[in-house]
């Protein structure tokens, strides 16, 4: 499947600000599922910094812009071509150790009711990956998708308390309950192209991936309940949500910042 | 704290504990025995003198060579004089602006650092053996850290758990596939040492991070000099001043690939609040290098500047005395203010050097620790010059039964304590403080490792009523860079309590100067 991204973010402030310093996590990650045609990214008034490619296997660039300004936009414009791999993560060179991922974070922190949720859902597993699918799966019937429901900084108890969430909820979710079994998880950003038939329209989303002995990291998203396949453009990972972030960045001055997201994901025609 | 006021730079927080070996009387039910060797031994209650732990200036009724000048030195010395001139000392250090900050205790925390005027001396030959034995753990630390942000050889191996490391809260995801210009991580190495005999020297702990004191080991020599210059003709001692000069080239030496040019070098301070503000200061003084706060430090492009009073000046090397978490919001906790924003995105595609560089803690971890013997056999190839001190995992199941065995017996710390709090010396407590230790080791034994008690050397120090024995340890600095390097000396510190085992400043510990006698 071939995927066209155009994905602008417009950060608007009340007053100019000094400047800007932003780390980007925006290029799609380099592994068999997807291989990328044409990808662009650029910062109105951007500098180019420094880029390099994580032990994470993610392309992270640093993009700074020189003040007075009261508006940025970021312009992410590409072509990648995907292939569905079932959601493992095949091919993909990184150095982060797995077990490195069984850090405890604050919007990934088990609770007990996580930790029951994770406990239950393993219970009679033949192997691995069949614990990671009915974590998945547990997740999924205990948080219901309610655009609005949470915030940015809702966590992955507070979600489950509450039993609505969007996408980040999910992915927290069953990042907390899998470690809370002893399965190093992580948090992965990305697109998703999603048609008319799809009960979800997030283009802008988020999962999780779980490491499983044997196979490697996995994805899951129990949003869509289901594995990521070629709908699906990965971009990068992290220990949560934050961590994991498109975009990281801090302005100098200025008043308050009104943020403005635009993405759109569509299949190419062939 | 009045804010602006310097702050002396917070002693070492590590503890030195020890007693003496075997079923002696406790240490407090001791007094002094009378002239002539008066410090060297120690009765107990029932009149029968008892070896005391190994004392460093006297040995089976001689003087040690190293201090035999300083016999002399004490015996010249009438008691107005030294009174007079331990006021002097005072009076210098408040002059200076030394303090430190002791919190919990009531009052003004801020406190003089109490100083004895009576040195701890090393021979040359014995400074010589501990100096290869400190370079060769800085050197095998430095592999190590390597080793586990890259391919892992020493875990492969089966050496260390790779859970150890790999789940450790300072191993850093950040940090991992990147080799630092000339793969140091630890620019300065702290190492703290006991000495239990002759020639028996323990490691204690490693400080891979950002060691403090060194300007206590500066000051304390700058004060005696002034005070006592007869002293240093009579005894040739090896000079520490070249230490602001080694550290700075050793600085230099690791700028980044992308540096075509005499490196800048800044050292990064969360700011006047923190209690080693005034050591910050001081080493960029004696450095010639800025002194700045995050607020000062900007990302831009593919480099770090400097805000100065001409316009934005590049930034090559950061000597930060901050931690990890909070050096940049961009990479670590969003809500640090006294970091740089971008900062680790110019590190790691080689912009700017880091010192210590992030992620370094994993090295001078407390369970890490009992590896590093292993790390030199490993790296190295060589056989550890210095001893560890034996230490049980709680978090083993063999290991935390023969802890709660012999707790009586034991000191047992918490993996991540510091400062020497939340530990127990299980020979200076009561049963009732050993048995509620005993249910916080049961109820989290990973977070708890044990040693047996040491009978640390003593070294003569001034007390009230004269001269007694005082329980010491040392932290020399060892510099990583293009060489690896010590200037000769380091920090002592001396429990100047009677009989107490602890070391720290936050604990009642004072500090000497520390001589290295030249051949």
């Amino acid at each position: 499947m071939i995927l066209t991204v155009e994905h602008v973010t417009t950060y608007r402030y009340d007053l100019p600000v000094r400047g800007v310093v932003q780390s980007h996590r925006l290029t799609p990650s380099v592994f068999d599922g997807q291989r990328t045609l044409r990808w662009e990214i650029s910062v109105s008034d951007g500098i180019h910094g420094g880029g390099f490619r994580d032990g994470a296997g993610d392309w992270v660039q640093t993009c700074s812009v020189l003040g007075p300004v009261d508006q940025i936009e970021v312009r992410v414009s590409g072509e990648v071509e995907t292939q569905d791999l079932a959601g493992v993560l095949r091919g993909h060179r990184e150095l982060v150790p797995p077990l490195a991922y069984l850090r405890d974070t604050i919007p990934t922190h088990p609770d007990i009711a996580l930790t029951e949720l994770g406990r239950q859902a393993v219970a009679g597993a033949q192997d691995p990956l069949d614990r990671a699918h009915r974590l998945s799966s547990a997740v999924a019937g205990a948080i219901a998708y309610t655009p609005g429901s949470t915030d940015a900084h809702t966590s992955a108890a507070e979600a489950l308390a509450l039993g609505q969430g969007v996408c980040q909820d999910h992915a927290h979710a069953l990042i907390a309950a899998a470690r809370s079994q002893g399965m190093p998880a992580r948090y992965v950003s990305g697109y998703l192209h999603a048609t008319e038939e799809d009960d979800l329209h997030e283009a802008a989303h988020a999962w999780a991936e779980i490491f499983v002995d044997g196979l490697g990291w996995v994805g899951f998203d129990p949003a869509n309940r289901c594995c990521p396949d070629a709908r699906y453009i990965r971009l990068g990972s992290g220990y949560d949500a934050q961590d994991a972030a498109p975009i990281r960045g801090t302005a100098r001055g200025g008043g308050a910042e009104h943020l403005d997201v635009d993405v759109a994901v569509k299949a190419a025609q062939q | 704290m009045v804010p602006g006021r310097a702050k002396a730079a917070a002693l070492p927080e590590t503890c030195a504990t020890a007693t003496a070996a075997g079923p002696l009387q406790p240490v407090r039910a001791v007094k002094l025995v009378p002239l002539p060797l008066y410090w060297s031994h120690v009765v107990n209650e029932t009149g029968n003198i008892v070896p005391d732990h190994f004392n460093e200036m006297f040995a089976d009724g001689q003087v040690r060579p190293p201090y035999a000048r300083l016999e002399d030195w004490v015996a010249a010395m009438p008691a107005e004089l030294r009174s007079l001139k331990q006021t002097e000392a005072e009076a210098l250090f408040r002059r200076i602006g030394i303090t430190f900050a002791v919190y919990g205790e009531g009052g003004d925390p801020d406190r003089l650092i109490p100083f004895c005027m009576f040195p701890r001396v090393f021979s040359n030959s014995e400074w010589r053996r501990l100096e290869r034995g400190i370079r060769q753990r800085a050197r095998a630390l430095n592999a190590f850290l390597v080793d586990v942000y890259g391919r892992g050889e020493i875990l492969r191996a089966g050496l260390i758990p790779a859970a150890l490391v790999h789940r450790n809260a300072a191993f850093e995801k950040a940090a991992v596939g990147f080799v630092p210009p000339r793969g140091v991580f630890s620019h300065v190495v702290g190492v703290d040492l006991v000495r239990t005999g002759p020639d028996e020297f323990f490691v204690l702990e490693d400080n891979c991070r950002t060691p403090s004191g060194v300007s206590y080991m500066l000051e304390n020599r700058e004060i005696m000099m002034r005070m006592f210059p007869a002293l240093f003709r009579e005894n040739r001692i090896e000079p520490v001043d070249h230490y602001p000069s080694a550290l700075r080239r050793t600085l230099a030496s690791v700028a980044p690939a992308k540096c075509d040019r005499d490196p800048t070098i800044v050292i990064l301070t969360p700011g006047h609040f923190n209690s080693a503000y005034y050591e910050h200061s001081f080493l960029a003084d004696l450095m010639g290098v800025e002194l700045v706060e995050g607020q000062d430090l900007f990302v831009e492009g593919e480099y770090v500047w400097m805000r100065t009073t001409e316009g934005p000046k590049r930034v090559d090397v950061i000597y930060r005395r901050i931690d990890d978490a909070y050096l940049d919001p961009l990479c670590f906790r969003p809500d640090s203010m006294l970091g740089v924003p971008g900062l680790m995105d110019v590190y790691r595609s080689g912009g700017v050097t880091i010192a210590s560089a992030p992620g370094a803690g994993v090295a001078d971890d407390k369970a890490i620790y009992t590896f590093v013997p292993e790390m030199i056999r490993f790296y190295l190839g060589e056989e550890p010059i210095l001893k560890n001190v034996p230490t049980w995992q709680c978090g083993k199941a063999d290991d935390l039964k023969y802890v709660l065995e012999r707790l009586p017996e034991l000191v047992v710390k918490e993996v991540h304590g510091s400062g020497g709090y939340g530990m127990l010396v299980g020979p200076a407590a009561t049963a009732e403080q050993v048995a509620a230790f005993r249910d916080r080791i049961v109820a989290n034994p990973g977070n708890y490792i044990a040693q047996p008690t040491l009978a640390l050397s003593t070294c003569p120090t001034f007390v009230e009523q004269g001269i007694a024995p005082r329980h010491v340890d040392l932290r020399p600095y060892c510099l990583v860079g293009e060489r690896v390097e010590l200037v000769p000396g380091g920090l002592t510190r001396v429990a100047l309590k009677e009989g107490c085992l602890v070391v720290n400043s936050s604990q009642g510990g004072g500090v000497k100067d520390t001589w290295v006698l030249a051949e």
